[in-house]
């Protein structure tokens, strides 16, 4: 299980890269695994819209399980991964990197001092497998 | 071994169906309103009877075996109840006849209206839901309505247990309120203080399915049921566990408002494959005039000489009509049989045996099964189906690997509280031998999956078919197909 | 003890394995106070008790197999194929739950596939779910799949007024608590011209019925476009026996064909159970409710059938479910799927045919009756609107007196047309009964 110590994370098992005013956002290792095979995704918020943090930007679906991919922290929307829509699967074999989601325009970078990092993730993740 | 599809077995020509010449003159069919093809399949009697009985044959039922889905009550499904229904003064009758010449209905109809209401303590019952899912719809916009008609209109929350089916939380966002989830306490009861934290004037109502999803009887229901009447909520019960309850205690002496039974679980009516089911709702006194309307009445009493005249009755604040007609009657004719002929102490039985079986099978499975709330349950229980020293081995290849013993699985992975939950409810037409029977299964199960992992993985081995791509039915979605000729064009 | 098997022997041995003393010992956790209730209700009968009873109960109805029927208002009087009912009494069929597990329940698993198909079949269109309860819920379900098809920024739904009372009375009821706007059917006056003239920016959904409550037969291409140029979602609520003569929705540009499969097959029963058909494009088969089947391949390469994209459904959704239906009408799909089979082809026409024969006829000699008028001059089906000259519960009650079911009272749905009667004629209904019919108003046209 992977947990890349230059990313930030969220208890809602995203994955968020920041860069400059940028963020990207993607699902982790541990979200993909816990869905298994995944045959749907699809981004509902559009391309300029602004949201906070917490609403709903997408869907992710698998055999077993539906879920939802949130804002990390308050943005706009600058752009999405539109290749996923058709090959959803790729979010199983690369979580971190061709299965990007969404990037969006940070709003307000005081709040990603409440993400996660990689190690708090990690214990976050095994404290839930007991 | 697969069966043809129809379309496979279909020859241009065939005809089944042969019905008398026109016996009045032919009038031109409308212009520009006609189809030109009409893609069906075209076969011989002979070859549809085939075909639907060989299919049978490749289905598992309650008559075939043992069936302990947990919450779906799979009981004995009685062939008296089958012939009842059947007959002409029942299923030659039109739903909208004039109400005096169907007074054989109405009486069966206004009688398990009673029936329903006295078992679960309640003032008046609608038969109109369809199903139990139906029945939850009806039951919560009759609590949103209630509110709404006090003039209260901060209320908007409804809590829901984590251990909830599914179907809670889905009624609730349909009727535009919002779901909090409770979680449970590390007994299995609805936790008191999250509860408690949560009672305020935003909250609606709780839906409480007692005996819960885990089988067991709410312990502090009562306090439970105090809080959230205490805050001006209504309490919503989810009746599919009733089966544990007939003749012990009623939902509404304890305090529920509102609650549906499932005439196809509680009360014997066959599941069919996946319906059709009946959801009747039962309300408490205060919530009697918002029922979906109509309900039957007595539109004359009787006297010595004759009986009385029912008749159709709108509730005075009904939330309205929730189906088309009067409901499923043809369900209902059953369930009115069976309680005919249990009366008040085939009831009792009903929930005593019920009970029996599932904690005899409790206490014969603990040292093979973890069983995470390990006391006296209801009519069903939930073991985990994992084991430390066997980590490749989940509930899933116990249920399949079940299905060469030539038993059902149980329910899988739910209540979502318990990891790999396995939920067995046997119900009380099953004997001892039976209960033997699956015990040992599931013992030798437990055993292979130490000693031979490998057989329970790729499981089942002696069922007609393997286990199902399911991956790809969902990336190649293929939903239906059409005639040959018409996908050659 | 009626199907309990348990001996004494058993009872006692099994209490022993449990370390409980009596049977009452199992409540410990039910409140004293409130346990084991003295019921009001009768004592416990055999079962050569009960058949006895029930066959006397039965009798106190007029049942429609001794009297010809010309009611229909959504419920219709069809032959029923012997064949049907002992497909359905099979027991592996009706005994069986829902098809959680595959592997052992292909029989229900392929006829749900087959219904599906045979539903896409007859409407035209692409894809169609394993059934809803009835029609009513079904178009409820309609309804909803737009507002979410609109991701909730549409608030606006046009139904038309001769779509099914208690139809449009359920969609009020299912979608009292999402703030809608539900216009259109106040008054027999608006026409689906009118229609196409009311579509908006705000409007998720706008619905007709063909042939509609009133038995007519109208072709809706204009309105499909202009519903198509809102991108408000078009539905269709059919009578899917009258889509074995007549055009299929999906040639007028229906995104979604709904209807309740009683007429394929399913007795009439007081109302219930039927089974709501629900079909639509492959596009929203996401946003569809209700259970799918899809084809795959099982482990040993065998071409098999399974539940699919079950994530839609409430058991794993939950709270974000686009609705809370957990079952189908299974059993009912599985006849309808029957009589499909049995009809086919040829026989479907021919029985469209035959109740459009029959029923022009009927309409033609009632027409020409003195103080009897048919109120629509357009095309129809197999039902008809006739102004009469007194009201139609008096009518009725005459009818019966000669043992004729007549139809039904529109005054009660539409005050414009009180003392207006709509009649249905089906295949079963023979010349000489037609003409008793005739006959019988024209007797009872005064008091």
């Amino acid at each position: 299980m992977e947990f890349p110590t230059d990313l930030k994370y969220t208890k809602n098992d995203e994955w968020v890269q920041v860069e400059g005013n940028i963020a990207t956002v993607g699902i982790t290792d541990y979200a993909q695994d816990q869905l298994s095979d995944i045959i749907f995704m699809e981004v509902t918020a559009e391309i300029g819209e602004e949201l906070d943090k917490d609403a709903t930007v997408a869907e992710v679906e698998s055999v077993k399980a539906a879920a939802f991919i949130y804002m990390p922290v308050s943005g706009v929307i600058v752009e999405t991964n539109a290749e996923l829509h058709d090959t959803p699967e790729m979010i199983n074999a690369d979580p971190y990197g061709a299965a990007w989601m969404f990037k969006f325009e940070i709003a307000n970078p005081v709040e990603l001092d409440d993400l996660l990092d990689a190690t708090a993730y990690e214990k976050y993740c095994q404290e839930r497998e007991h | 071994m697969t069966e043809p599809l129809l379309y496979e077995l279909s020859s241009p020509g065939r005809r089944a169906l042969r019905l008398p010449e026109v016996d009045v003159p032919k009038v031109a069919l409308p212009e520009g309103l006609i189809r030109e093809d009409l893609p069906l399949p075209e076969l011989s009697e002979i070859d549809v009877v085939r075909h639907f009985v060989r299919l049978s044959q490749l289905n598992y039922g309650v008559d075939t075996g043992y069936y302990p889905l947990g919450s779906c009550t799979m009981k004995y499904n009685p062939k008296v109840n089958e012939d009842i229904a059947r007959l002409p003064g029942f299923t030659f009758t039109h739903p909208l006849q004039d109400p005096d010449t169907a007074q054989g209905n109405l009486a069966l109809m206004y009688s398990l209206q009673e029936w329903l209401s006295e078992i679960g303590g309640f003032a008046a019952v609608s038969l109109q839901p369809a199903a139990g899912a139906h029945g939850e719809l009806t039951g919560i916009l009759i609590i949103r309505a209630y509110h709404k008609d006090r003039g209260d209109e901060k209320r908007t929350k409804i809590l829901v247990p984590d251990s909830a089916h599914g179907t809670n939380p889905a009624t609730t966002t349909m009727s535009g309120m919002e779901v909090i989830e409770i979680p449970s306490d590390e007994r299995g009861n609805v936790d008191l203080a999250s509860l408690r934290g949560h009672c305020d004037e935003s909250v609606a109502g709780l839906m409480l399915t007692n005996p819960n999803t885990l089988g067991l009887f709410e312990e502090q229901v009562g306090e439970v049921i105090e809080l959230i009447h205490g805050c001006g909520g209504l309490v919503y019960g989810d009746g599919a566990n009733m089966n544990a309850l007939l003749g012990v205690v009623r939902p509404g002496d304890l305090g529920f408002d509102v609650l549906q039974y499932n005439l196809h679980k509680t009360f014997s009516t066959p599941h069919g494959g996946g319906g059709p089911g009946s959801g009747p709702v039962g309300v408490a006194e205060h919530l009697v005039d918002f029922l979906p309307t109509p309900v039957v009445g007595v539109v004359e009493e009787g006297d010595e000489v004759l009986p009385p005249l029912y008749g159709f009755v709108r509730p005075k604040k009904s939330i309205g009509r929730v189906k088309c007609f009067h409901g499923h009657f043809g369900v209902a004719v059953k369930a009115y049989t069976y309680l005919r002929m249990l009366g008040k102490t085939g009831l009792r039985e009903v929930a005593d045996h019920s009970v029996l079986n599932a904690n005899y099978l409790r206490v014969r499975m603990r040292d093979a099964y973890r069983i995470p709330y390990d006391r006296i349950c209801m009519h069903e229980f939930v073991a985990e189906g994992r084991w430390e020293d066997a980590p490749d081995i989940h509930a899933l290849d116990i249920a399949k690997r079940l299905m060469d013993y030539g038993f059902h699985p149980p329910t899988n992975y739910f209540p979502l509280i318990v990891r790999e939950a396995l939920m067995i409810e046997p119900t009380e037409t099953e004997s001892l031998e039976t209960l033997d029977a699956f015990v040992e299964a599931m013992l030798e199960i437990a055993e292979n999956a130490r000693s031979d992992p490998e057989l329970l993985k790729t499981a089942p081995h002696k069922t007609p078919f393997g286990r199902m791509d399911e991956v790809k039915a969902a990336r190649e979605l293929v939903l239906c197909c059409w005639p040959v000729e018409r996908d050659a064009l | 003890m009626a199907y309990i098997p348990h001996t004494e022997a058993d009872r006692r041995a099994m209490l022993a394995a449990i370390g409980l003393e009596r049977m009452d010992d199992l409540y410990d956790a039910i409140p004293q106070e409130v346990r084991f209730p003295d019921l009001n209700l009768p004592e416990p009968i055999s079962e050569m008790e009960i058949t006895r009873e029930m066959l006397t109960l039965s009798e106190a109805n007029l049942e429609v197999q001794h009297v010809p029927c010309f009611l229909g208002a959504g419920a219709y009087n069809h032959f029923i194929p012997s064949i049907i009912d002992h497909i359905l009494q099979r027991n592996e069929f009706y005994t069986a739950y829902t098809p959680y597990q595959p592997e052992i329940s292909q029989g229900t698993l392929q006829a749900i596939f087959e219904y599906q198909s045979l539903m896409c079949n007859l409407t035209g269109m692409e894809v169609s779910n394993a059934s809803h309860y009835d029609g009513a819920t079904a178009l409820a379900e309609a309804v909803i799949l737009a507002l979410n098809q609109h991701r909730g920024k549409r608030h606006k739904v046009l139904l038309s007024p001769t779509i099914h009372p208690h139809y449009r009375q359920v969609v009020r009821t299912y979608t009292q608590g999402m703030g809608l706007t539900i216009a259109g059917d106040e008054s027999l006056d608006i026409s689906s011209a009118m229609f196409a003239e009311m579509l908006d920016e705000e409007t998720a959904l706008v619905a007709v019925q063909y042939p509609d409550f009133l038995g007519r037969i109208e072709e809706f291409s204009s309105l499909g476009e202009a519903a198509s140029k809102t991108e408000a979602l078009f539905c269709v609520v059919v009578n899917p026996l009258a889509l074995g003569l007549l055009k299929p929705p999906s040639e007028f540009g229906a995104d979604i064909v709904v209807g309740d499969g009683q007429p394929l097959g399913i007795p009439l029963s007081y109302g219930g159970p039927y089974v709501g058909i629900f079909t639509t494009r492959q596009q929203y088969v996401r946003k569809m409710s209700g259970r799918l089947v899809g084809e795959t391949v099982d482990s040993r390469g065998q071409r098999g059938y399974v539940l699919t994209l079950t994530p839609r459904e409430q058991h794993i959704r939950r709270d974000k479910a686009t609705s809370n239906i957990c079952t189908n009408q299974g059993l009912m799909a599985l006849a309808t799927a029957v009589y499909l089979s049995i009809a086919g082809k040829q026989g479907l026409r021919e029985v469209a045919e035959l109740c459009y024969h029959k029923a022009h006829y009927a309409a033609e000699k009632i027409d020409a009756l003195d103080h009897y008028s048919l109120w629509h001059r357009g095309p129809y089906f197999h039902e008809f609107v006739v102004a009469c000259p007194r009201p139609v519960a008096e009518i009725n009650d005459q009818l019966l007196e000669y043992d004729i079911l007549g139809g039904y009272d529109l005054g009660q749905v539409y005050p414009t047309l009180a003392d207006h009667m709509l009649i249905a004629v089906t295949e079963v209904i023979n010349k000489e009964e037609i003409n008793d019919l005739v006959d019988v108003l024209e007797e009872v046209a005064h008091d």
